[in-house]
């Protein structure tokens, strides 16, 4: 069996029928767990306070924010060289809940920044590649509203996933190469020392599940219901016509 | 039990509420519009398979 067969628009249904359901549940309770084991069994950090437990929230928006633009450019490179309509429209998907992942990182970020850096904003590498993210979600949603052919709308869509990409990639790294910003290095790393302490390193996990797990659910459901709306499109117009 | 936030209560609370509002609105969001479009395109295909109008 290949994977190229779920590109098959009844096949894609029926699996995302089946997994869907679970995927929600899943993501619900890491969630949960996550978030209440963060919010109300961890301690304050010593420096930060209580502004600590934002970290649940912020750092795995932030990090789903960047990977659902990096699914969405897989997608459309998939698009681009394929022609696989569902690889279209699960990047079409996926824009709105990479956008409000990406609106949850800037909140919280300011949320967070006030109190520790005595300002709501500050024009960091970081927080404006993020910004700048942000503004290329919103492109991409107006732009597939924008085009009435469907075909058109994914290859203008899919070259500006490509050029947006840069900022993803910017938004991740910008911490690493640019040390003149407010913002902290990364949270997690594979090396170990580097991470947080262990007792806010495990329910942040936890929450990472969720907010994967999240991320996949909706693109499921959402992917559906743009294949389901491409087909309703289609029937409307063979009836038009007679 | 409600942990004491200390003087930080407000942003924290301000951005679990955010937060959770925003997911939240985006999964109903999805999840009404594939349940619409499931409801419009079976009366469609009803309608094609020469069902009820």
């Amino acid at each position: 069996m290949s994977l190229w067969e779920y590109a098959n628009p009844k096949k894609f249904m029926d699996l995302s029928s089946a997994v869907s359901p679970w995927a929600a549940g899943a993501a619900v309770l890491c969630l949960v767990v996550g978030l209440v084991w963060g919010f109300f069994l961890t301690p304050d950090d010593y420096r930060q306070g209580s502004t600590v437990k934002i970290i649940y929230l912020h750092v795995p928006a932030a990090l789903m924010a960047i990977n659902a633009w990096l699914m969405m450019l897989v997608a459309s490179l998939i698009w681009l060289v394929r022609r696989h309509h569902v690889s279209a429209l699960a990047a079409r998907a996926a824009a709105p809940v990479g956008l409000t992942f990406t609106m949850i990182t800037l909140v919280t970020g300011a949320f967070w920044g006030q109190p520790m850096w005595g300002t709501w904003w500050a024009w960091d590498p970081r927080l404006t590649s993020f910004l700048i993210l942000a503004l290329f979600y919103l492109g991409y949603i107006a732009l597939w509203a924008a085009i009435e052919d469907g075909d058109s709308a994914a290859d203008l869509t899919s070259v500006l996933c490509l050029v947006g990409s840069v900022f993803a990639l910017l938004s991740r790294y910008a911490v690493l190469f640019w040390n003149q910003g407010l913002h902290q290095g990364a949270s997690l790393s594979l090396d170990a020392k580097e991470n947080v302490a262990d007792v806010f390193y495990f329910p942040l996990l936890v929450c990472i599940a969720g907010f994967v797990l999240l991320f996949v659910t909706l693109v499921l459901i959402r992917t559906r219901s743009e294949i389901m709306a491409r087909r309703l499109k289609a029937l409307l117009a063979r009836e038009r016509m007679g | 039990m409600m942990p004491d936030l200390g003087k930080y209560a407000l942003v924290v609370l301000a951005s679990y509420g955010v937060s959770l509002t925003l997911i939240v609105a985006l999964v109903w969001a999805s999840w009404r519009r594939g349940v619409r479009l499931r409801r419009d395109l079976s009366r469609v295909e009803a309608r094609r398979n020469g069902g009820p109008r």
